[in-house]
């Protein structure tokens, strides 16, 4: 075989290999922006419920107010502000502080359109949890393929920013199900999902290492 | 919502996977979700309508075992035609890492997709093998669903980035009003063990030495026994007048599981290790039976830290002895279990399970941006 057969045959599979790559890159870049995008969705749907509850007037006037002011900071620091993470942390750490109690999420659950709003805030916590986990997984995937030494030789990723973890406590508070009779059984404190709390915790400590 | 769900193992073999996944399309259906399933099956004329089956698996060995799996082109062929026949708003895999539809499906569907993990005895080695092959795949999926911590761990050590943890579901409404067998408990007391017994990690033999002491002082103490096995092995264990007051079941359908539990007077676990989910713990709870379990890591997590069932020293007879007379003893004791017990296993239970699952499904089908579906400028990947 001449030389320019093995150069040839080297160009072609280091072609394969390049636009393979750039295909995944592409993936998981168009993942990262799903998964953030759905993020972003829940944060606001979780304030806009916030803001609901401190408006029903269900609420003592001290809790609407607290409620009120954290929700709001956490809706105006919208896209990608650099204090984000830390409005919306307060926003769980003031939801947790008037829910933590179970007489209060008691008090809004007594009144129908108060269990409407308990419940969708339960959900808009969770899928808060849910949406940030699946974002940070997209962005210790999408790091991870923009490590290897081609993908940085060859520029394949463009000028995309490389992505970065979005960390916030987002731990719910403890009494929000009270939709559910059975969850008032005191004895039911959904040992999986406290145990998912903890590793949240866990799991925030272990991401940046990925870096 | 349009839910494509995979299962790769053959539906008409009992196994922890088809039973999650059938569970799952029941409970789906019972929210009023579009369901469809994907499997192979022996026996197609007997499938319920929501479920395609891809016909026979073929036996193969992976992970130090061998397991029916359905591969080929043949195979990817179906799945492909019923990922575009279904049109599906999102597919969720379970156990994607295993040569089979699961792995399929994630390679041809572009889209939010989901996966759970069932497993927590993945081989390191085989893993790392087939790691670069299971890369391109696995960085598909949108959201990844653990069964267990045990089986999370698994998933961030061998394969990188997290996942949320959904546990197993119980059925409740199968488990909640059974009878027991006639004659049973009894009053001498009675306890009872479930699974293979001829596999050393379920730990029967930790449990039959735990008989022997009890039923020296004990003497109305039965002991049932059911699941797959050699009896010899249990009779060569026991001295013979122990041994007749062992009943062996065999291996027992559903309800008679159900009716089994609810005919002792303490369920038993003395696995040994391995177990990454409790299930059958739940179970034990959901028909009203007190839980005594060895103190494993997935165990301590369904009892909630031995409040709604008993802890003992894992491996160790003599504990378990102590706790199961502590029990049997103390009516009022197991009465308090068995109340928190039900408790917890409703918590379990398909509906609330089911809605956690479904909200992993609205958060990553936010609306489906474009960009999901996006594909490649090379072809079809």
């Amino acid at each position: 075989m001449p030389w320019w057969f093995w150069l040839v045959v080297v160009f072609v599979l280091l072609a394969g290999y390049v636009t393979a790559t750039s295909n995944r890159l592409d993936r998981l870049h168009a993942r990262l922006d799903a998964t953030r995008a759905a993020l972003d969705a829940q944060l606001l749907r979780r304030a806009a419920v916030t803001l609901e509850i401190a408006a029903s007037g269900l609420l003592d006037p001290a809790t609407s107010v607290l409620l009120a002011s954290a929700g709001h900071e956490a809706r105006a620091a919208s896209g990608d502000d650099a204090d984000r993470e830390v409005v919306e942390s307060r926003l769980t750490v003031a939801l947790r502080a008037a829910f933590d109690h179970p007489d209060e999420a008691q008090t809004l659950a007594a009144e129908p359109a108060g269990l409407a709003l308990l419940a969708e805030l339960e959900a808009a916590t969770t899928k808060v949890l849910l949406a940030r986990r699946f974002s940070n997984d997209a962005v210790t995937a999408t790091l991870a393929i923009r490590r290897h030494r081609l993908v940085r030789w060859l520029r394949l990723a463009g000028h995309v920013p490389p992505p970065t973890f979005f960390e916030i406590d987002d731990a719910p508070p403890a009494h929000l199900a009270v939709g559910d009779a059975w969850r008032n059984v005191d004895a039911v404190d959904d040992a999986w999902r406290s145990a998912d709390i903890d590793d949240n915790a866990e799991a925030a400590d272990v991401a940046p290492d990925v870096d | 919502m349009k839910v494509g769900l995979v299962c790769p193992y053959t539906w008409d073999v009992p196994g922890g996977v088809q039973a999650h996944v059938h569970d799952l399309a029941l409970a789906l259906i019972g929210l009023g979700h579009d369901v469809s399933v994907i499997t192979p099956a022996d026996d197609e004329a007997a499938l319920p309508s929501y479920i395609v089956s891809t016909g026979r698996a073929v036996p193969v060995p992976y992970n130090g075992a061998v397991a029916r799996m359905a591969f080929g082109p043949l195979s990817a062929r179906r799945v492909r035609r019923w990922l575009r026949d279904g049109d599906f708003d999102v597919v969720h895999v379970h156990e994607p890492t295993t040569p089979s539809l699961s792995l399929l499906a994630t390679w041809s569907f572009d889209g939010p997709l989901v996966a759970t993990f069932h497993t927590s005895v993945q081989r390191a080695r085989t893993l790392a093998a087939a790691y670069p092959i299971l890369q391109t795949a696995l960085e598909k999926i949108s959201a990844r669903i653990a069964v267990s911590q045990a089986a999370r761990r698994t998933l961030v050590e061998h394969l990188g980035g997290d996942a949320v943890m959904i546990p197993n579901g119980v059925s409740m409404a199968t488990f909640a009003d059974v009878e027991p067998f006639p004659g049973w408990p009894g009053d001498g007391g009675a306890l009872g063990f479930l699974g293979r017994f001829d596999e050393a990690r379920k730990g029967l033999p930790v449990l039959l030495a735990a008989f022997e002491q009890l039923a020296v002082v004990r003497p109305g103490l039965r002991l049932l026994i059911a699941g797959p096995g050699d009896p010899d092995e249990v009779r060569r264990a026991l001295p013979a007048e122990v041994f007749d007051r062992v009943v062996l079941l065999g291996q027992v359908s559903d309800i008679d599981k159900a009716r089994m539990l609810r005919s002792v007077d303490i369920y038993v676990a003395p696995n040994i290790g391995g177990e990454s989910f409790g299930i059958v713990l739940l179970e034990a709870m959901a028909v009203g039976t007190a839980v005594l379990a060895s103190d494993l890591e997935a165990f301590r997590a369904v009892l909630d830290a031995g409040r709604s069932g008993r802890l003992f020293t894992t491996g160790d007879p003599d504990d378990l002895a102590l706790k199961a007379a502590e029990l049997l003893d103390d009516p009022d004791a197991r009465g308090a279990l068995v109340a928190l017990g039900r408790a917890t296993a409703r918590s379990y239970d398909w509906s609330t399970v089911a809605r956690d699952i479904v909200r992993v499904y609205e958060t990553v089908a936010v609306d489906a941006p474009d960009a999901v579906a996006r594909r490649g400028p090379y072809g079809r990947r």
